[in-house]
């Protein structure tokens, strides 16, 4: 059951068409990311999925109903630029927040408690938000993200402005809010976090979805492969339908080396030739890194 | 609605929490009361008696001069000279010289003091002199001064507004001073609130907080929710201001009666320090005139209070509404505070000319720019309140919150379909010709 689905969306400003035909679907429980280079289109997405804008065409279901006024407090969502009220103290802003998604103030009061334990701010209550280092604000941030414990949550770089321990920290978060069953539609040009966390990815280039599925199915589909190997000796006369990449010698006089072998050939019986042939240290499959398979798709290195 | 409300509350709470609005609204009755309490405070300081001798060489004036509260006089017999000579150890505070020749040459009447002589002492002291020329000029004519005072008519014109209720006393007056302050104090409110939605939508435009915001209500109900809340701040402020400053005034007042003795203080508030008793005949026309506090509260009995409040409320609720809308759009298209002029100037021009135009209208109040100004909504709240005083016909007043009403409605759709789009535009300054495409961006 996808708890998120977009038809045929199309978004049209002035000149500039943001969204071209996009459909995603997003499954119940996962983390999805949303991938893609600098004006892609994803933030046009994020805000048609967030009522903030209406799509010129297509449709989108929210957890199999058309999308409306009624979803507002079931979705949470950090844009990618921060901000909070600066002349207000914590605590009010956050009841204040979480009364818009529907909230009343009692029950705000009862889920912030929980969360102020949780990151151990308590202190910051009766703080105003510009007395706050940057970092504690993204903190707060995320509370008012996520306290009213939407189904659908959308993080937009939600990494950025935070300290190595701090991103753990979130980090561990957003896999807790996952497992009690909240889907996360994670925008991020770290590729090295969404190897990490993301079960699902689409990536829009040029307003156009160009990618989409599990990532693992997605990294199957960009295996090209290939294997390395790390061995001694001389690696000649194999078998003739792989190919040799490139061989370079490595600093302890073993040699690294990476073998193509057609689609149909089996791994093993690579590996038995290689073992014939030359003393082997290492060996593994050349999978994808999420890197490879955004500048493959796109043709152009991801920029943070 | 209960998102507005919510919204409402937060624009409202966060602003009458500023340190800044609690001295306004402290500091201003404050200064307001001092304002007035002030001058009042040293005229009655000045009411320490003065001791006036004075040197009558003509011999007729010595029942002119009346002791007053505030004047003492003693007729002295002493050469000028060296009276002058003395004054300094004589304890006299003003020295009066009446020359032999003063019926024939009244100029040459002469008062010495240390300081300048008061305004009012002096023309107290003339008017007396001049009153007994004036006695000695007719006695000697033959005349007796009741019988040429039973000859005066004393003409000074009560207006009149004639309408169908009849015959109603009215004061140009006292209707110029109300027309004008409403519109003043609805001039002054339009900018300061509308410029405080203004900075409001700013800042949560700069603050990229609104993203968040809007994500969670429609951009109209946080623009309509700022609006109201700003607007109940500056009527909670206006009330407050009202109040203090009737509550400061008469406990400063009644300190200042404290210090002065009741008596001085009745006499004080009831009549100016201008009035000198010298002339019990002309006793009418002088409290007419001496007495502005009574006349003016008499004529402003005379107009229509629950009329012009009523209005007041109207055009004050109304001529904020359309002007904070345009201020709110207008902070949504702009980043930054040097941007914001080019579109201030188009959106307060109206303003600013209605206020120019008021002292005009005031003049002629029935003329036709006086009505058509009256009509349009942006133009009305302050030209409309101007012309209430000098009675404006219902079918007018009725015309005019009409279209108030309408071009409220007009200028808010208008300014949220800007606001809307206005506050996820980043970077580059919009143009005109941008703004009005926005209005028709299918958002």
């Amino acid at each position: 059951m996808n708890i998120l689905e977009t038809h045929h969306i199309v978004k049209q400003y002035a000149q500039h068409r943001a969204l071209d035909d996009v459909s995603i679907n997003i499954p119940r429980g996962q983390i999805f990311g949303l991938l893609g280079p600098n004006g892609a289109g994803k933030t046009s997405l994020i805000r048609i999925i967030n009522q903030i804008t209406g799509p010129d065409q297509g449709e989108v279901f929210f957890d199999g109903q058309p999308l409306g006024p009624q979803h507002i407090g079931r979705i949470g969502y950090l844009p990618e630029e921060r901000g909070l009220y600066k002349k207000m103290k914590v605590g009010e802003q956050l009841l204040y927040l979480a009364q818009l998604k529907g909230l009343s103030e009692r029950q705000a009061l009862d889920k912030l408690k929980d969360w102020f334990v949780k990151f151990d701010i308590k202190t910051w209550w009766t703080k105003n938000v510009e007395d706050l280092s940057k970092g504690m604000q993204q903190k707060i941030q995320f509370v008012a993200t996520v306290m009213h414990e939407p189904d659908l949550i959308i993080l937009d770089e939600p990494f950025s402005g935070f300290d190595p321990i701090n991103a753990n920290l979130i980090k561990d978060e957003i896999l807790e809010l996952r497992q009690k069953g909240s889907t996360i539609i994670f925008s991020t040009h770290r590729m090295e976090s969404v190897e990490e966390l993301c079960d699902h990815i689409a990536l829009i280039n040029r307003s156009k979805k160009v990618l989409d599925g599990p990532k693992k199915a997605i990294k199957e589909q960009f295996k090209t492969n290939t294997y390395h190997v790390e061995y001694q000796g001389i690696l000649n006369d194999l078998n003739p339908t792989y190919t040799v990449l490139d061989k370079k010698p490595l600093e302890d006089g073993y040699q690294r080396a990476n073998i193509r072998i057609p689609p149909d050939a089996a791994v093993n019986d690579l590996v038995r030739d290689l073992i014939d042939h030359v003393t082997v240290r290492s060996f593994g499959e050349n999978i994808p890194s999420m890197n490879d398979i955004f500048i493959k798709a796109v043709g152009e290195v991801p920029t943070t | 609605m209960r998102t507005i409300f919510l919204i409402l509350k937060r624009e409202y709470l966060v602003r009458v929490k500023k340190k800044s609005f609690l001295i306004m609204t402290f500091v201003t009755p404050l200064l307001v009361s001092c304002l007035w309490l002030v001058p009042i405070f040293f005229a009655m300081r000045d009411i320490d008696q003065k001791k006036v001798e004075v040197i009558d060489e003509n011999g007729k004036f010595a029942r002119t001069f009346k002791n007053t509260s505030q004047l003492v006089f003693t007729p002295v017999k002493l050469p000028v000279e060296l009276a002058k000579k003395d004054f300094a150890q004589s304890g006299y505070d003003v020295l009066v010289h009446i020359p032999k020749d003063i019926l024939e040459n009244p100029k040459s009447l002469k008062i010495y003091a240390e300081k300048n002589v008061s305004l009012e002492v002096k023309n107290g002291i003339e008017n007396a002199v001049e009153q007994e020329i004036e006695n000695i000029r007719l006695l000697e004519a033959g005349i007796d001064r009741k019988v040429l005072e039973s000859t005066k008519a004393n003409v000074s014109s009560d207006t009149y507004s004639l309408s169908e209720e009849g015959e109603k006393d009215s004061s140009s007056g006292a209707a110029t001073g109300i027309g004008y302050f409403c519109a003043f104090v609805i001039y002054m409110a339009i900018f300061i609130y509308g410029v405080q939605v203004m900075r409001g939508v700013m800042e949560e435009k700069t603050n990229r907080i609104v993203e968040v915001i809007i994500s969670s209500v429609k951009p109209f109900q946080l623009m309509a929710g700022k609006i109201t809340g700003v607007a109940l701040v500056g009527l909670t402020q206006f009330m407050l201001w009202i109040l203090l400053t009737f509550g400061m005034s008469s406990v400063l007042s009644s300190f200042l009666g404290q210090r002065v003795g009741p008596q001085n203080r009745v006499e004080m508030m009831t009549q100016p320090p201008a009035q000198n008793q010298t002339a019990p005949a002309e006793k009418p026309k002088s409290e007419q005139q001496n007495n502005p506090v009574n006349s003016v509260l008499k004529a402003i009995s005379t107009l229509d209070i629950p009329l012009i409040i009523g209005c007041f409320l109207i055009y004050f609720i109304g001529g904020y509404l359309i002007y904070s809308a345009l201020f709110a759009a207008v902070g949504s298209a702009v980043d930054s505070d040097t941007d914001v002029q080019q579109f201030m100037f188009p959106v307060t021009m109206p303003l600013v000319l209605s206020f120019i135009m008021a002292q005009f209208v005031i003049r002629e109040p029935d003329g036709a720019v006086a009505f058509w100004m009256s009509m349009i909504p942006f133009t009305s709240p302050i030209i409309m309140m101007v012309r209430i005083p000098f009675g404006v016909p219902f079918w007018e007043i009725a015309a005019s919150v009409v279209a108030l009403i309408i071009g409220f409605l007009g200028t808010a759709w208008l300014a949220a379909r800007i606001y809307r789009v206005g506050i996820l535009m980043y970077g580059k300054k919009p143009s005109y010709k941008e703004l009005a495409k926005w209005l028709f961006y299918k958002v």
